[in-house]
């Protein structure tokens, strides 16, 4: 092996890194640099031409320069011309220079495609190598066109050498991932999978990330490789040490080849060949069973590649969850880990463990060790350990240790590293809520954690905890009480002051009763803290006042007195001072029964996703908020958006006042009603946002989601933290096309990803559904369009079932939602005249024919929405026939394969009862029922 | 993988390179704040941790960081592993290599990490079919090399 002289070759190379070496100062050094291009401009630029040598030195320089942090614009022509160079070393650099310095545009790239094609045609094996890897470190998508074609030749031809092989095989992977629709898959792909089976072991470990990466896009097409993997991985698990010659390292055989094989395992699901199955079976337990012997060597490298391939086979075994003894198992040996001298094993056995937590299987298990990692997060140094050891805590928590684990996340949050404390804030209040038995033990937790890190604690939280006492009255009462006593404290956080400001406001009556906490306590105590207070918070408590007036007169002329003070209606604020002025006027203006009716008690919030879970994915990973805010507007302009719940308008509005408009109510209420306005423009939206993020497959959520689009056809049918559906469609008569778009929220791709339509058996035959699968890779941030041609034979009621399973993370998802193809979609509007209208009426007197539903109005009874939910429902809306001009009347023709079905609709509403009637005639009766059902969901 | 990054105990970058297309002054930022975070750890603390959406894994030999960048998914020891590999291979080649050496030959550090790892993932693991191809290329190297003395050789003895 040659000593050290590999720098001789070009002396003054070394000569000018030992001058910028010996530089004293920065400037030093630039004044070196700029001396040195100076120089080498001028070479380049000279009329002399210059040998080969004397262009790599200066392009070896230019490279050490740029690799020290400075700029460099020239010597790219001097590189390429090196690419043609005889010379083995002056084209390495030029490759070199290339590599590292290229930027895809000028007219470059095609001087530099066309060396590259040079040397790739050499047949010369050294220069095919350097040819290679420069495709696979440029990887552009120039390279991309230019060779995704050649380089799968290169790789599958029988007489290609074997370190050939090797850099064809990445340097195909490095084209795919940034081009993959200019890789065209054909006859190599087979060929491909069977150098899973080559002699050369090296070969075979470059072939396997190619392989791997190609079946997560492709799983059909290299299914082979399943089998063919086990069988190989099987061979390196049972060698003796030695039997892998150069690919053993350190006692143990191919490391690095058995975890690329366990990689591409995870592409799959288990194998269903019980044979294949039961000899990875066999591969697994073995390297179970290896990792309870005794080390063969004590150095770290021993340790390392053995748990190396122990933990993906343990990432295999998650991924499969399909065996219960196998997953125990790995358990058992991760909770050996947890306590290991070696922080690296200790911190992935907490990682790996939060997967594990997740199984079923193996969930109770893992709860075992909750003690161990209790203490973890008590002991641990390194805080990157202690962040692993919260994860693991939150993911092993159910109903039997919450109350343990909260209390250890709380008292670990006095110390916690600020850097996570934020974090920690949201896992407790998010387990608090999630496995509250007792709501009681729910307002402490979340009031301890304002305590303890008040300034952690987010919007997302305290608004939580308003809304679930708010929605709760059996906690009311004791919220009450134990804010109050917390308020006491002579220092408490603002957080707290809000929290306490609007619980009192609303549930202040509750603890009335007591004298120690009568009216003008509470007032005192509270209105102690106002100067300390934000503006926010200030405002917060204004909004309290008031609703103090209403619920005790007797501090009605203190409260006054207060917001009369210049100190609230001069105020420099005008937020405050608009409070202040509005406030001490509706306290004077308003009679009791209209304050009363304003400041009602909020009505509960509609149940929906926790703000807070929100926030924590929010954290892991960042979402594509653009869209999300379009569909959100989307929803609040669209009239057939069904539901737009706004618990804190409706009773202000509807209350005719006199004073009303002189007290501009139609603003003022939404303040006393919701928390500030100031303080909370998220809180609003987040309030106020309809319910369509459920996070369960076929939640309540999702339920009404179906029934929004009965209406429509086009808008969000799905969201999770992980996952959008959005839906745009189109019917005539009897055929329909379906457009669904599956948007990854996160930043990471989605694997396996499979969206399957689903339709029971009865429905099968009424309904045609047809299309394509689609990639199986979904990327961070992108969005996958999937088509799907509807036919309708025949009548139908139910709806099918849309299944989307993927891989995201370590972790399976499945999710399913109800596709909203109904009936009514295949309505063609019809326009008659009353006399034609009533005629047709009496005709479908049969009482088969007539359906009729009264049900009691869900919204707000507004003519102009009622009529574009006809008109959306599909029928034509017929103006002037029914002599009750409140009335709605519709006609259309449903339109099957088979058949077409006339149909009739009469809807009457009556305000006072807040209640409708609603009749559909057709000339049968499964379609008079199934539209009745479905128009009357929407009123 | 991501990237690799070779820095010094000061921060002085020795070493990069890029499996993913990034600008170049996005790089600039990474290698920025990554060679921040790292040197400010303490020596007892383990070898991995979470930045931004990936996974780091590190080690220190002497007076250098190796530093990587994986994928969620990827496996943090074997990553360690190839660290020492590429630590081996430097070390075989320059014979107990050295901060110096790295910074002389610069070049040669990056061939011996090509035929190591290509497109971010391990190429070729076994130590002697690395330095075989290695040896081969300064094989070609020093016959050019002779011509290149002789020639300038030549020169001299014109100047007389």
């Amino acid at each position: 092996m040659p000593a050290v002289s590999k720098g001789d070759g070009m002396r003054g190379l070394a000569v000018f890194i030992s001058d910028i070496r010996n530089c004293k100062s920065k400037e030093a050094e630039i004044k070196r640099i700029n001396k040195e291009l100076a120089n080498i401009r001028s070479k380049f630029k000279g009329d002399k031409a210059l040998d080969g040598y004397s262009k790599k030195k200066y392009v070896c320089k230019l490279l050490f320069i740029f690799l020290l942090g400075h700029d460099i614009d020239f010597g790219h022509m001097e590189a390429v011309n090196l690419l043609s160079s005889n010379r083995y070393t002056e084209k390495q650099i030029g490759y070199l220079f290339i590599s590292v310095l290229v930027n895809s545009n000028s007219e470059l790239i095609r001087l530099i495609n066309n060396a590259i094609k040079n040397d790739l045609a050499s047949r010369n094996p050294t220069f095919m190598g350097l040819a290679l890897h420069c495709i696979a470190n440029v990887g552009s998508r120039e390279m991309a066109e230019a060779f995704a074609g050649e380089v799968p030749k290169i790789l599958v031809a029988g007489d290609t050498m074997d370190s050939v092989k090797q850099s064809a095989a990445l340097c195909l992977l490095r084209l795919y991932r940034t081009s993959p629709d200019l890789v065209p898959m054909g006859d190599w792909t087979s060929r491909v999978v069977h150098l899973l089976n080559d002699q050369h072991l090296g070969v075979v470990t470059a072939a396997t990330s190619l392989i791997t990466t190609l079946a997560q896009k492709n799983p059909e097409e290299f299914k082979t490789s399943v089998s063919l993997a086990v069988s190989r991985l099987s061979r390196i698990v049972t060698s003796a040490s030695t039997d892998l010659q150069d690919y053993t390292y350190y006692f143990v055989p191919a490391p690095w080849l058995s975890v690329k094989l366990l990689r591409l395992l995870q592409c799959y699901p288990p194998p269903e060949d019980p044979a294949v199955r039961g000899r990875l079976t066999e591969c697994l337990e073995t390297i179970l069973n290896k990792a309870q012997e005794p080390p063969k060597s004590k150095k770290v490298q021993h340790s390392n590649a053995k748990n190396a391939v122990l933990f993906e086979a343990i990432s295999l075994i998650i991924h499969h969850d399909s065996e219960p003894n196998l997953l125990v198992r790995a358990c058992n040996q991760l909770g050996q880990f947890l306590q290991h001298r070696e922080t690296n094993l200790r911190y992935l056995a907490l990682e790996s463990m939060c997967t594990l937590a997740s199984s079923e299987f193996s969930h109770e298990a893992v709860k075992t060790h909750i003690d161990t990692v209790i203490n973890a997060l008590k002991t641990e140094r390194d805080v990157s350990v202690r962040q692993r050891a919260v994860d693991l805590l939150y993911a092993m928590c159910d109903r039997s240790n919450a109350q343990q684990i909260v209390a250890e996340m709380l008292s670990y949050l006095e110390t916690a590293d600020y850097s996570i404390r934020e974090e920690i804030v949201l896992k407790v209040a998010i387990l608090a809520e999630k496995y509250a038995v007792d709501y009681a033990w729910y307002v402490d937790t979340i009031l301890n954690l304002i305590r303890i890190a008040g300034d952690y604690v987010s919007e997302e939280v305290w608004y939580r905890v308003i809304q679930i006492v708010i929605n709760r009255d059996d906690v009311q009462g004791y919220a009450a009480k134990t804010v109050f006593e917390a308020l006491q404290a002579p220092a408490c956080h603002e957080n707290l002051v809000k929290v306490g400001g609007y619980i009192l406001g609303e549930f202040g009556n509750l603890i009335a009763g007591d004298p120690r906490s009568s009216p003008l306590v509470q007032f005192n105590l509270l209105h102690s803290k106002f100067h300390l207070c934000s503006v926010p918070t200030r405002a917060l408590l204004l909004s309290t006042y008031i609703k103090f007036v209403n619920l005790f007169p007797e501090v009605k002329t203190t409260i006054q007195d207060v917001l009369r003070s210049d100190s609230q209606l001069k105020n420099a604020d005008v937020e405050l001072q608009q409070r202040a002025v509005e406030y001490l006027r509706l306290s004077t203006v308003a009679s009791t029964d209209i304050l009363a009716t304003v400041l009602e008690e909020m009505p509960p919030f509609p149940e929906r996703e926790s703000s807070i879970l929100a926030k924590l994915k929010k954290k892991k990973g960042p979402s594509t908020v653009t869209d999300l805010e379009d569909t959100k507007r989307e929803r609040s302009v669209d009239v057939n958006g069904g539901p737009e719940p706004a618990p804190a308008s409706t009773s202000a509005a509807s209350t005719p006042s006199p004073s009303a408009d002189l007290l501009g109510l139609g603003a003022a209420p939404a303040a006393p009603a919701g928390p500030p306005p100031s303080s909370g423009g998220g809180l609003l939206v987040d309030v106020f946002s309809d319910s369509a993020s459920a996070v369960a497959p076929l939640a309540p959520g999702s339920e009404d989601n179906f029934a929004r689009f009965v209406c429509k056809n086009n808008g969000v049918l799905f969201e999770n933290q992980l996952l959008q559906i959005g839906l745009k469609s189109e019917f005539r008569q009897n055929l329909g096309r379906m457009f669904i778009f599956y948007g990854n929220k996160t930043s990471t791709q989605f694997l396996n990803f499979t969206p399957t339509l689903i339709c029971p058996d009865d429905l099968q035959s009424r309904l045609n559904l047809q299309t394509k699968p689609v990639d199986p890779t979904v990327d961070g941030g992108a969005q996958v369009q999937q088509v799907v041609n509807i036919e309708c034979v025949s009548d139908f009621t139910e709806a099918p079932v849309l299944n989307i399973q993927f891989r995201y993370g370590g972790t399976f998802q499945n999710v399913s939602v109800q596709l909203p193809i109904t009936l009514n979609k295949f309505f063609q509007p019809t326009e008659m005249s009353s006399q034609d209208f009533f005629q047709r009426w009496k005709q479908l007197s049969n009482p088969q024919q007539e359906v009729q539903n009264i049900f009691k109005a869900k919204h707000p009874m507004d003519t102009e929405i009622t009529k574009a939910k006809i008109i959306g429902f599909g029928s034509a809306l017929l103006e002037e026939v029914d002599p009750n001009p409140a009335n709605f009347v519709g006609a259309g023709i449903i339109h099957t394969k088979t058949t077409q079905i006339g149909c009739l609709l009469r809807l009457e509403p009556n305000l006072q009862a807040q209640m409708y009637r609603l009749t559909l005639r057709t000339s049968k009766e499964t379609v008079s029922q199934r539209l009745c059902e479905l128009l009357s969901q929407q009123f | 993988m991501q990237f690799m990054l070779l820095f010094s105990r000061q921060g002085k970058l020795r070493l990069q390179k890029w499996y993913v297309p990034l600008s170049d002054k996005e790089k600039k930022k990474i290698t920025r704040e990554l060679v921040q975070t790292v040197l400010a750890r303490k020596p007892k603390m383990c070898s991995f941790l979470e930045w931004r959406d990936l996974k780091i894994v590190y080690k220190r030999y002497a007076s250098l960081y190796f530093c990587c960048a994986i994928e969620d998914q990827d496996n943090e020891l074997i990553t360690l592993e190839i660290i020492h590999r590429y630590v081996e291979l430097l070390d075989k080649y320059f014979g107990s290599v050295c901060e110096l050496d790295i910074i002389f030959n610069f070049e040669k550090a990056y061939f011996i990490l090509d035929e190591f790892l290509l497109g971010g993932e391990v190429q070729e693991t076994s130590k002697k079919n690395v330095l075989k191809a290695i040896e081969q290329a300064d094989l070609l190297q020093e016959k050019t090399e002779n011509m290149y003395h002789s020639k300038s050789f030549i020169g001299c003895k014109k100047a007389y």
